[in-house]
């Protein structure tokens, strides 16, 4: 079984699922985060337009989300961000999987506002604070909190889906994995376990922190 | 009693020659002014042509029965309500209806809710400073170094470290209203702030406000604590329906209140 290391980039793909992980995780958390701000708004046009993004993107097939960023950005509006085809590609998955991901996290810091009691908004408002530094400083920070385990979800989710960037050609380890049985169906078995076993090893321990951090962290009222 | 030289003229509703208001105040001059306020929540008129004026230095109780409209009629001074008609100022400024100006305004107007709403997620101090810091741009330690003079003067130095929830319910709101104190402001809304307390707690936070309405503090308090309106309070407004039916001084609405729907409110009150 060793051997598979050497014929193929094991290492490599394992290394880009993660990347696609991270960076799509940060990419999720931000846009999330401000699509929930304009959800929460007092402004309607904002409302409309947070809860607009939620419903399509939320109910839109993933490969299809990620298969226009590349399509759609690269070949027809030619939003190359770099000459090399792989870097591309790589850049334009990560870019669809945040945007996915970011109506999941939205939806959870929704149901972390709504953990938040009507009075602590009026009491940041009533010491003067603005919309923005309630906000920051009182809604939001509870707001995280009781969304810890949506928001976990969400990325235990967001990792087992980085697989379908394999359909813009991101050698991700799900491609690999095709490509290893492929060529090497007598370790069917190991090679499946392999994949399965590094899934499990990235998405055990966010369960487990997250399980722990919402009570850790959760807000005593 | 000698006339006293408050001049309640302006004011039809404090009559002359009783007793001396807690805080002497040698002139009215109008910190809250409300002018044919309406206020509808759908179909229910729930501020009907409110018109009042609070002095400053002014301690004025608000009773009613429930549903009469009190916490409405406080939460619209700082505009955590929005109404229909009429206009609010507070020390001469009508409030602006949004945005920053707005802000700027609630942070001069201090609000105390029947539920303390401490900021669940900051420590006692941090509740304390953050208004200060955040919004009179004060330094951490000079915030935090008048946090620490407040809480001691309201009883609770000793939790400043705490959170909320390891307080009990009077010291929490011992707390909220040093919080609103942090802010200096220039007239504190109580509304119900005792209701939400176990009884052997009501006094520690009457005795605060009674303190503070004795240091000159305008205040617009709804409670149906009958001892701190007499204690002190200048006027009391009955509410019923949407309106202001009743302003008397403390004495003369418990003893002699003119309307039925007073004495009938009275008399279910007292009974218990
Ligand atoms: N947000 C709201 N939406 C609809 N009706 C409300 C709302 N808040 C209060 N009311 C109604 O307005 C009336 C006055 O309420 P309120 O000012 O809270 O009275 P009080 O404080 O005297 O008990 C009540 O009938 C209440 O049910
Ligand atoms: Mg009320």
């Amino acid at each position: 079984m060793g051997d598979l290391f050497t014929t193929f980039n094991v290492v490599g793909a394992l290394g880009i699922t993660l990347l696609l992980t991270l960076f799509s995780a940060l990419g999720a958390l931000v846009i999330g985060t401000l699509v929930a701000i304009m959800r929460v708004s007092p402004v309607a046009f904002l409302n409309t337009v947070g809860a607009a993004f939620v419903n399509i993107v939320r109910n839109t097939p993933l490969t299809l989300i990620i298969v226009f960023c590349n399509i759609g950005f690269i070949t027809n509006l030619g939003l190359s961000v770099s000459t090399d085809i792989a870097r591309n590609n790589l850049v334009w998955a990560i870019v669809g999987l945040s945007i996915y991901h970011a109506a999941f996290v939205c939806e959870s810091l929704r149901s972390g506002v709504n953990t938040v009691p009507t009075g602590q908004a009026e009491a940041a408002r009533s010491i003067g604070l603005t919309f923005g530094q309630s906000l920051g400083a009182v809604l939001l920070p509870q707001a995280f909190r009781g969304a810890i385990t949506p928001l976990g979800n969400t990325l235990i989710a967001l990792t087992k889906n980085t697989t379908v960037a394999t359909a813009i050609g991101v050698a991700e380890i799900s491609g690999l994995m095709k490509e290893m049985i492929e060529f090497r169906s007598d370790l069917l078995i190991p090679i499946f376990l392999l994949v399965a076993f590094y899934f499990v090893l990235l998405t055990l321990p966010i369960g487990l922190v997250t399980t722990h951090l919402s009570t850790k962290l959760a807000v005593k009222r | 009693m000698p006339q006293e030289s408050t001049d309640p003229s302006t004011h039809a509703a404090v009559p002359e020659g009783d007793e001396p208001p807690l805080a002497a105040q040698s002139v009215f001059e109008p910190m809250v002014v409300m002018t044919g306020v309406n206020k509808h929540f759908g179909p229910l008129h729930v501020l009907r042509d409110i018109d009042l004026t609070i002095g400053r230095g002014e301690v004025v109780v608000v009773l009613g029965p429930s549903g009469s409209g009190k916490s409405t009629l406080c939460r619209a001074i700082n505009r955590l309500e929005t109404f229909e008609t009429g206009t609010i100022t507070v020390d001469g400024q009508a409030l602006p209806e949004e945005g920053k100006a707005l802000a700027q305004l609630r942070s001069d107007v201090g609000m105390v809710f029947q539920s303390f709403n401490l900021f669940a997620h900051k420590t006692i101090l941090d509740n304390i400073t953050l208004g200060p810091i955040k919004v009179r741009r004060k330094s951490k330690a000079e915030a935090e170094a008048k946090a620490r003079e407040l809480l001691d003067r309201v009883g609770v130095g000793e939790q400043a470290n705490k959170f909320p929830a390891q307080l009990s319910g009077g010291q929490q709101q011992r707390v909220a209203i040093a919080r609103s104190l942090a802010m200096e402001p220039k007239v504190m809304l109580f509304d119900e702030p005792t209701s939400a307390l176990d009884p052997e707690m009501v006094n520690e936070v009457l005795d605060v406000m009674t303190e503070l309405a004795r240091s000159g503090m305008t205040m617009v308090v709804v409670t149906h604590e009958m001892g701190f309106a007499r204690r002190a309070a200048n006027r009391v407004v009955f509410m019923a329906e949407g309106e202001i039916v009743e302003v008397a001084t403390p004495e003369e609405f418990f003893t002699h209140p003119k309307s039925t729907r007073a004495k009938d409110f009275l008399s279910k009150i007292l009974t218990h």
